[in-house]
């Protein structure tokens, strides 16, 4: 399982400002080992971020998105003190689920 | 006999209900349960911004200005991590798609945009090298597209 995501979201004026660092190699499967191999891919495909249940974002990625993606957006209908939730899913179907309380 | 028959009838059909409640319970087995979207593989494998847009099921972006690309650099010092920021002025927006052209693969990243959420997003890309990077919009069901050169020096080799 990988390493837990840092997401910030945060009220400010009548918008939800989100900030996602996630921890991903992002391997693109074009790069070589020292022997010569080709390392095989290995990147996250999708992203969903919900509030109560909505989906406030989603995105499908290809593996030239940074190794440890950051990702930034904002939403309105969210107060402070309502559960932001984080899913990615990887080319090799791991998964990940993070959740933070939307900050005033 | 007659009245046999007539029972082995009733325990025929018994035992047809219970296989057509099996093959419900395994169809409710089987059905996926990642409801979400699959992967775009054929938009992300595209060559060239002409077959992107194809994948993403568009043809013929139009060109806009009413794209801003917030902090967004014209020069790139590390080419392993872009900032790439892109904001809609466009009415109505659904989606906002990231494309490097020169990357083996253009598209980086497709992101879909609900009502309720504004048409900006940001997050960080690799670039091989100096190259076009594009913004297709779609809004009200129809393709757009803004562009902008990223120069990569890669530790100020001048490449």
């Amino acid at each position: 399982m990988a390493d837990p995501m840092r997401i910030r979201a945060k009220v400010e004026g009548d918008k939800t400002v989100v900030r996602v660092l996630m921890s991903h190699e992002m391997e693109t499967g074009q790069r070589k080992d020292s022997a010569g191999k080709v390392i095989p891919a290995h990147f996250i495909q999708q992203v969903t971020a919900t509030h109560n249940g909505k989906t406030v974002l989603s995105a499908q990625w290809g593996p030239a998105i940074s190794k440890n993606p950051y990702l930034q957006f904002q939403f309105s209908g969210a107060k402070a003190g309502d559960k932001l939730q984080v899913t990615w899913i990887d080319n090799k179907g791991d998964k990940r689920t993070d959740e933070a309380a939307i900050a005033q | 006999m007659k009245q046999f028959n007539a029972q082995r009838r009733e325990a025929l059909k018994a035992g047809s209900a219970t296989a057509i409640f099996g093959l419900f319970v395994s169809a409710g087995l089987v059905s996926p349960s990642h409801a979400q979207g699959a992967w775009n593989q054929a938009a992300f494998s595209a060559k060239g911004i002409a077959d992107v847009v194809k994948g993403l099921g568009g043809s013929a972006p139009t060109p806009t200005k009413d794209v801003s690309w917030g902090s967004t650099p014209e020069i790139a010092e590390n080419g392993a991590v872009v900032p790439v920021a892109v904001e809609s002025k466009i009415p109505k927006t659904e989606s906002i798609s990231i494309l490097v052209e020169k990357n083996p693969s253009s598209l980086t990243a497709s992101f879909t945009i609900p009502d309720g959420t504004d048409p900006m997003v940001s997050t960080r890309v690799k670039m091989g090298e100096t190259s076009m990077v594009h913004a297709l919009i779609k809004a009200d069901g129809k393709f757009h597209i803004a562009s902008r050169e990223i120069k990569v020096t890669l530790g100020g080799c001048g490449g």
